[in-house]
């Protein structure tokens, strides 16, 4: 009896044990309709979906708790398996090997025309087609709404399929195998043998009748579309450096998070994916940060994807007009900024990591960075052959006469350090950038600034004198974190990038030198010295320091340091090129929100960067 | 209980507009239920969509469908009005509640069998045949679905009949 307990026990263990063991975050890739996107495993299951936008509520949310949702497809045989992108798309492919047979999955959001046609507001296709042999297959599809808050239980209607209503929200589970209901989860098991193909549509309408896809053939169709709507995407993209594959990966990535009704971009899809697992860096990256704007702009533009660059700029001009002229750190994709942030103490988080937190506290922060980066980002657009309309003239206009009033005040920094405000030395640098760059924009003729303009070039001088004298610390012969500080912060990696200082400058050099001193973890560099940011614990070496470290050696001309480098870095995306926010430098296991537009935005502007150099072009980011 | 009412020019000019009114209460009514997450059903887009697979055309169609179709039937409130003598909006409101429960018991559940993009859980989907049926009662558009018709009826046969009964008053 006792033995039995104990078993009993030890099984219960073993269970809740293997609940808390999420696959790593590398395990995951990314499928979207430029809407919302899901995370979908190594092993086939959709751990991750929030409807129907991206900050919407999740339907699938096993990535935060065992017993948040899921949608698997899985071999019931041991196997191994292997992905991939179909080429320059956002379809994944996944291929299953057991000793019976192969088969593979193909996983997307269909990108169709809804406006000129009836279709579900989202849809998620699954396709499974057996390539050799026979292959077995569990299916458990596990809907919860609103992060596992709402119980709903399916119902059938005969061969309309599955039907999980709530709210005036509506999720259609339609599949050519027979599945059954047990305990709230649809299962079902089935084969495929070589050239068979097996469908699964999940598809979701709020607040009108559900539309619901066909199979078969139809869905077939729906696939091809996707995939030849993304290689048409795909092919306006003007790099052909050797790293090819990779850029495209990136630009393909963020286009996946980008909300095509706003043109803005989410920093990441997810939510509390942790900073150091099991610690308390949790946060929400499913909004769009003005911080990631202008590096953002440089990387569309460089790629030559205008369109989307333009349709980034519209929403950054028009959707902050609720706030102008002050800027917030961040907005929602609608440009709304009231993000309060709230804890879902029901999580269990990822791999026991809580809380997990949804909205974002830092959106009342003051940061005065922003104000450089729309700025930035504005004249980059303009100075590419971009139109800027007399109101978005205005509106850049207004920013500037706020930095004007305000950079002599402290700030949160682009790190969005919480408690007392203080000095950033980069909130500085961006002030200086922001009067330089609409200094450019008045000659230019896009922005009027009249009789002010003495006024922002006296300005300008004096922030860079600021700069000069109490945020370059000359003991330690580096630009500091904070005016008079004497710790260092990768942030100022960019001063080159924003056009501050030329790269060969030597105190941008020896600041280099120092910060890969302090901050370097093989080859990867950390946001800050430890304690800044005054919460508990380490994190993980930030993806995106490491790339404008490199960038800045990229700028300096050595190509060949900044090649080997940047192979060591593409070395910790995951097998599909995908990057998250944060890299643990012990492990090299991917940490943080996944995956990160703003390191993928790196990525891109180091491979432009080094693609220059390799011509012979300048990275001129400074108005002549 | 209100004297017999001839149908003048004046009459119909008033019946015309208080036509239009009442079918935009009730369409704001079934809106106002969609927006609060009571009902996913969208009659505008239920009569469009049978005559367009373009969803913008079939939005804007079913509208302009919509308040057509809710100015005729205001003339038939009216000859039920003159019929039995009573001008009153709760006897419009009662007769905009039987309407509507006739809507919901008779007309909606045929709606798979007469339109043409609309499935059928006994034949499944097809190309053309992807918009989800209504179900007894339209509760697959949710169970509030039958309420907020009911009120929305109700509300478009009391404004008609409150239409009336200020006529009366005006010329009485």
């Amino acid at each position: 009896m006792e033995k039995q307990k104990n078993l009993a026990k030890t099984q219960r263990y073993d269970k809740v044990h293997q609940e808390m063991t999420a696959p790593a975050i590398a395990d995951y890739a990314l499928i979207g309709d430029c809407r919302t996107a899901a995370l979908v495993s190594c092993d086939g299951s959709v751990d991750w979906l929030c409807l129907p936008n991206f900050s919407s509520t999740s339907v699938f949310a096993r990535l935060l708790d065992p017993h948040g949702g899921s949608f698997s497809l899985r071999p019931t045989q041991p196997f191994t398996s292997n992905r991939r992108y179909i080429d320059s798309t956002a379809v994944l492919e996944t291929t299953f090997e057991t000793d019976g047979g192969s088969a593979r999955i193909f996983d997307c959001l269909p990108i169709v025309d809804g406006v000129r046609q009836i279709r579900p507001m989202r849809e998620v296709l699954r396709i499974v087609e057996g390539v050799r042999g026979t292959i077995s297959f569990h299916a458990s599809i596990a809907p919860r709404p609103d992060y596992a808050r709402l119980a709903s239980s399916p119902e059938l209607r005969n061969r309309l399929g599955w039907f999980y209503a709530w709210r005036n929200e509506v999720l259609n589970v339609q599949t050519d195998i027979e599945l059954s209901l047990e305990d709230s989860t649809l299962c079902g098991k089935f084969s495929v043998v070589a050239g068979e193909r097996r469908y699964f549509s999940l598809s979701y309408c709020l607040s009108e009748p559900a539309i619901i896809p066909p199979l078969g053939e139809t869905a077939d169709g729906r696939l091809e579309s996707t995939v030849k709507w993304w290689q048409s995407w795909s092919s306006q993209i003007k790099y052909d450096g050797p790293h090819r594959d990779i850029v495209v990966r990136s630009a393909v990535t963020l286009k996946l998070l980008s909300f095509s009704p706003s043109g803005a971009i989410v920093a990441a899809p997810t939510t509390s994916l942790p900073e150091t697992i099991g610690g308390e860096r949790n946060w929400d990256y499913r909004y769009c940060w003005l911080r990631d704007a202008e590096l953002t702009m440089q990387a569309m533009l460089g790629l030559g994807i205008r369109e989307d660059a333009g349709a980034f700029l519209d929403w950054m001009l028009h959707a902050t007009r609720l706030t102008w002229p002050r800027l917030r750190v961040m907005y929602d994709i609608y440009g709304r900024s009231g993000l309060d942030e709230h804890e879902l103490p029901h999580l269990a988080g990822y791999r026991g990591s809580r809380p997990v937190r949804i909205g974002n506290g830092a959106h009342t922060q003051q940061q005065l960075d922003v104000y450089g980066e729309v700025i930035f980002a504005a004249y980059t657009y303009a100075a590419d052959g971009g139109v800027i309309d007399k109101a978005g003239a205005r509106m850049l206009a207004g920013l500037g006469e706020v930095v004007r009033s305000t950079w002599r005040e402290p700030d949160s920094g682009i790190w969005e350090v919480r408690g007392p405000r203080r000095h950033f030395t980069f909130s500085k640098v961006m002030c200086w950038t922001a009067l330089d760059r609409l200094i450019a924009l008045e000659k230019m003729g896009v922005v009027k600034l009249g009789k002010k303009l003495g006024a922002y070039e006296a300005d300008r001088v004096a922030i860079a004198n600021l700069i000069e004298t109490r945020g370059f610390n000359s003991e330690i012969q580096a630009y500091t974190g904070e005016i008079d500080g004497d710790q260092v912060d990768a942030s100022v990696l960019l001063m080159p990038s924003v056009g501050y200082r030329d790269a060969n400058d030597p105190r941008v050099r020896s600041t280099y030198d120092l910060i890969c001193q302090r901050l370097g973890r093989d080859g990867l560099l950390q946001r800050y010295e430890s304690g800044v940011d005054g919460l508990s614990g380490d994190e993980g070496a930030f993806g995106i320091c490491s790339f404008w470290g490199l960038e800045q050696v990229a700028l300096r001309g050595e190509l060949a340091l900044a090649e080997s480098q940047f192979d060591h870095l593409l070395s910790f995306g995951n097998d599909v090129g995908l990057f998250a926010e944060e890299v643990d430098s012990r492990s090299g296991e991917a940490l943080g929100n996944f995956p990160q537009a703003f390191t993928h935005v790196g990525l891109i502007n180091v491979a432009l960067a080094i693609e220059r150099a390799r011509h012979g072009r300048p990275n001129q980011t400074r108005p002549k | 209980m209100t004297p017999d009412i001839a149908m003048t020019p004046y009459m119909m000019e008033s019946l015309v507009l208080w036509g239009l009114v009442a079918t935009t209460a009730m369409a704001a009514i079934l809106q106002l239920s969609q927006g609060l997450g009571l009902s996913r059903m969208s009659l505008t887009f239920l009569m469009g969509s049978a005559f367009s697979g373009d969803r913008s055309v079939a939005t804007v169609l079913g509208f302009v469908l919509y308040i057509i179709g809710g100015w005729l039937f205001a003339f038939l409130y009216f000859l039920f009005f003159t019929s039995i003598g009573i001008y009153t909006w709760w006897m419009g409101s009662i007769l905009g509640l039987i309407h509507g429960a006739f809507l919901l018991v008779c007309v909606i559940p045929l709606l798979p069998f007469i339109h043409p993009r609309m499935a059928s859980e006994h034949h499944g989907v097809t190309n053309l045949r992807q918009l989800e049926p209504p179900g007894f009662l339209a509760m697959n558009y949710g169970y509030q679905t039958p309420i907020a018709t009911l009120v929305a009826q109700a509300a478009y046969g009391g404004v008609l009949g409150a239409c009336v009964q200020i006529q009366h008053a005006m010329i009485g």
